[in-house]
C-alpha cells in the first residue's frame, strides 16, 4: 500500500447550502473528512446525495457556506486567482463526460501545452515539449503523432478519456479527484482506465478520490469508502467492512440494489 | 420444445458512408429466441450490438441497408416486406424496440397520455380517447406505475420513472418480442433495479413473449437473461446459457469481458481485472482472419488467415475460435493462477 500517515486533505464541518428561504437546499451537511497521502478514497452515493457538490467544494469550484478545508495541514486559501491556480496545480480532476471536458476550439496540443506551462515548463524548447507530450500520450497508449494538430471532437470517447489521464500525467498533482470516471465507458474499457489510474498513482504517488455510484468499483479499488446520503456521510471505513458487513440500513439497501453474480439478486425489495 | 418466436438466419446489414464505403456492422448473425425466454447481447461499444437491434426490426433507413439473410417473427418472414407494411403491421405489434436513451427523446411539450394516443390511434383510428385512457390506465396499474403519470409532462418525471414510462409505452400494443437497448445505463442503481424488475414482470404477466436485452453490464445480463450472446466486430463469438457464459466462457474475448466484471462481493478484491488491450478493428476493411486476432493473447499465425465459422457444441452452445475447447480451458486455468493478486 502506498498510503502514508500524513494528512493531505481534510475538512471540518464542510457545508454547502443552495438557495434561500423556502428554496433552501442543504446539499452538503457538516461533513468531516480526513484523507491521507497516497490513499484511495471512494465517495459513494445515489444521485442527489450531494457527492458531486462535495467534489466541487474540494476542487474549489464553488464556495463553502460553512466549515473549513485544510490542505497539507494548512487552511486552504483560494481567495485570489493566483492562489487558486496554485491550489489547482496540486488538485486536479477527471470528469464523467469526456466529450464536454475539452474546449472544442483548442487543439489537443494546446491542451497538453497548457499542462506543461502550468508545471513551469513554458520556456522549454519546442522539442522538449513534444518529447514530454509524447511521453504522456504513450503512457495511456495513444500516439502523439496521430493526435497532434487534431481537435478533441475528432477523437473517440475512449481516446478523449485517455487524453484526460495523459493531462494528469503531465500535471502530476498531489490529489486527483475522479468524478464518475468510468460511467460513460463500457465494462471492458473500465478495466483499462482503472489500470491507467492505478499506474499513474504508483508513478507520482498521488491521492485518488473516486466519486462514484458504482459500488463494485468502489469496493474494488479503494482503501477507504465513504457512503453518502443526503449530504452526510452515513458510514465509512475499509471496503471489506463497509461493503461486506454494512451497519447502516441505507448502505445495506444500496448494496442490495447492485446486481450480483455469486449471490442471489433479490428483486422483491423495490 | 418451446415455440420459436423470433428466428434470424445469417442476417447481414451494412452502413453505407458518404464516401460509398460499406461497413458491415452485422455480419451473418443467426439467432433464435423461444417463447418465454430472454436473450442477452453483450459486447463493448462499437461491436454492433445496437445495429443488430436496429436490424432485427426489419425497418431500414439510410445509412443502414439490408444485405442478406432473413428475419422470421412468429412464422412470418419480414425481410423484403414493404417498409410501410413493416411499420404498420410489425413494429409495435410483433416486435418493439426501445432505443438507447429513449427517455430523453420524449417530446417535452406533450403529456404521457398523448404519446399513448399517438401509438394507439396510428393502429386503430376509431379508438375514442376514453378507451385509450382506460387501456393505458390498466396497463400502468399492472406494471405498478401510478396513474397520475399519464397526465404529466416528461420533465415532471424522474429518470427512472421516465424510463419505465418508455417501456410501458413500447408494450402498449402487446408485442411478441421486446428489444431493450441499454434500458438502464444512465440510471442509478435503485432505478436500475426497478427497470429490471419491470422487464421481468412484463415476461411474467405475458405482456411480451420474449425479450432481447442489450447491455455491456454483464452482472445485469446474468440476472435477467436465460442465454447470452457475445458480439465482437459484428459477429457472434460466443453463445451460451447465462451461467456458462459468465462462469465458463470459451472465446478469449468473452473471457476477457467476463474478467472485467466488478461486483461488490467477497473475493473480488483478490483477483486482478483483465483488461483487453487495443480497440476493435475498423469494420471498413475488417481483417481477413479472426477479427479478434490482433488483441488475442493466444494468437497463432493461422488466426490471421482463417476466418472460422461458429463452432457448435452440444447444449446450444457455440464459439468462434481456432483453438479446441480443451486447450482454451487449459490456458484459462493457467492464467487464473497468475491473476490472483
Amino acid at each position: 500500500m502506498l498510503a502514508e500517515n500524513t494528512q493531505i486533505l481534510s475538512g471540518e464541518g464542510v457545508t454547502k447550502i443552495f438557495g434561500f428561504g423556502g428554496q433552501r437546499t442543504l446539499a452538503v451537511d457538516h461533513v468531516d473528512f480526513s484523507f491521507q497521502k497516497g490513499e484511495i478514497i471512494s465517495i459513494v452515493g445515489e444521485s442527489g446525495s450531494g457527492k458531486t457538490t462535495l467534489a466541487k467544494l474540494i476542487l474549489g469550484l464553488i464556495n463553502l457556506t460553512e466549515g473549513e478545508i485544510y490542505f497539507q495541514g494548512n487552511k486552504r486559501d483560494i481567495s485570489s486567482n493566483k492562489k487558486r491556480q496554485e491550489y489547482w496545480k496540486n488538485t486536479q480532476a477527471i470528469f464523467q463526460d469526456p466529450f464536454s471536458s475539452f474546449n472544442t476550439f483548442h487543439k489537443v496540443d494546446a491542451v497538453l501545452l497548457d499542462c506543461i506551462r502550468m508545471r513551469g515548463g513554458g520556456k522549454l524548447p519546442r522539442e522538449k515539449k513534444v518529447e514530454l507530450m509524447s511521453e504522456a500520450c504513450s503512457f495511456v497508449s495513444l500516439k502523439f503523432e496521430e493526435l497532434t494538430n487534431k481537435y478533441p471532437f475528432e477523437l473517440s470517447g475512449g481516446q478523449m478519456q485517455r487524453l484526460m489521464i495523459a493531462r494528469i500525467f503531465l500535471l502530476k498533482p498531489k490529489i486527483l479527484l475522479a468524478d464518475e470516471p468510468t460511467s460513460m465507458v463500457d465494462a471492458c474499457s473500465r478495466a483499462t482506465i482503472l489500470d491507467y489510474l492505478m499506474d499513474l498513482r504508483r508513478e507520482i504517488g498521488m491521492t485518488l478520490i473516486f466519486i462514484t455510484h458504482d459500488i463494485g468499483l468502489a469496493y474494488y479499488v479503494s482503501d477507504t469508502i465513504y457512503i453518502m446520503e443526503r449530504g452526510r456521510f452515513v458510514e465509512s471505513g475499509p471496503p471489506d467492512q463497509v461493503i461486506l458487513h454494512p451497519r447502516e440500513p441505507y448502505t445495506r439497501r444500496l448494496i442490495s440494489d447492485v446486481p450480483k453474480i455469486y449471490e442471489e439478486w433479490d428483486l422483491s425489495t423495490v | 420444445m418451446a415455440e420459436v418466436v423470433l428466428e434470424v438466419n445469417e442476417l447481414t446489414t451494412k452502413y453505407i458512408t458518404r464516401y460509398d464505403e460499406s461497413v458491415y456492422a452485422v455480419d451473418h448473425v443467426s439467432l433464435k429466441v423461444e417463447e418465454g425466454k430472454s436473450l442477452g447481447i453483450a459486447g463493448e461499444s462499437g461491436c454492433g450490438k445496437s445495429t443488430l437491434a436496429l436490424s432485427l426490426m426489419g425497418y431500414y433507413f439510410p445509412p443502414l441497408h439490408y444485405t442478406s439473410g432473413e428475419i422470421i417473427i412468429n412464422g412470418r418472414n419480414i425481410t423484403g416486406m414493404d417498409p410501410d407494411d413493416v411499420r404498420k403491421s410489425i413494429l409495435g405489434t410483433e416486435i418493439a424496440y426501445i432505443p438507447q436513451a429513449a427517455m430523453n427523446a420524449l417530446n417535452p411539450t406533450r403529456k404521457v397520455i398523448n404519446f399513448i394516443e399517438d401509438v394507439l390511434q396510428a393502429h386503430d383510428f376509431f379508438l375514442t380517447k376514453k378507451d385509450i385512457y382506460d387501456r393505458a390506465r390498466q396497463l400502468f396499474e399492472r406494471l405498478g406505475l401510478p396513474e397520475e403519470v399519464l397526465q404529466k409532462y416528461p420533465v415532471e418525471l424522474s429518470g427512472g420513472m421516465k424510463q419505465r414510462t418508455v417501456i410501458a409505452l413500447s408494450v402498449i400494443l402487446y408485442p411478441s418480442v421486446l428489444i431493450a437497448d441499454e434500458p438502464s445505463s444512465a440510471l442509478d442503481v435503485t432505478s436500475q433495479k426497478m427497470v429490471i424488475k419491470m422487464l421481468k414482470n412484463l415476461m411474467e404477466y405475458n405482456l411480451i413473449h420474449s425479450l432481447i436485452f442489450i447491455t455491456h453490464e454483464l452482472p445485469l445480463l446474468y440476472n435477467v437473461t436465460d442465454e447470452i450472446m457475445v458480439m465482437y466486430a459484428g459477429q457472434i463469438v460466443e453463445r451460451a446459457k447465462a451461467k456458462e457464459a459468465v462462469f465458463d466462457p470459451l472465446h478469449p474475448y468473452a473471457k476477457g469481458l467476463m474478467g472485467s466484471i466488478i461486483v461488490p462481493e467477497s473475493g473480488l478484491r483478490d483477483v486482478k481485472l483483465t483488461a483487453i488491450p487495443g480497440v476493435p478493428p475498423n469494420l471498413k476493411n475488417p481483417p481477413s482472419g479472426c477479427r479478434f486476432a490482433e488483441r488475442c493473447k493466444y494468437v497463432m499465425p493461422e488466426c490471421m488467415t482463417t476466418n472460422l465459422p461458429l463452432r457448435e457444441l452440444e447444449n446450444n452452445r457455440a464459439y468462434r475460435c481456432i483453438l479446441p475447447e480443451k486447450d482454451l480451458r487449459e490456458y484459462y486455468k493457467k492464467e487464473a493462477a497468475q491473476y490472483a493478486r
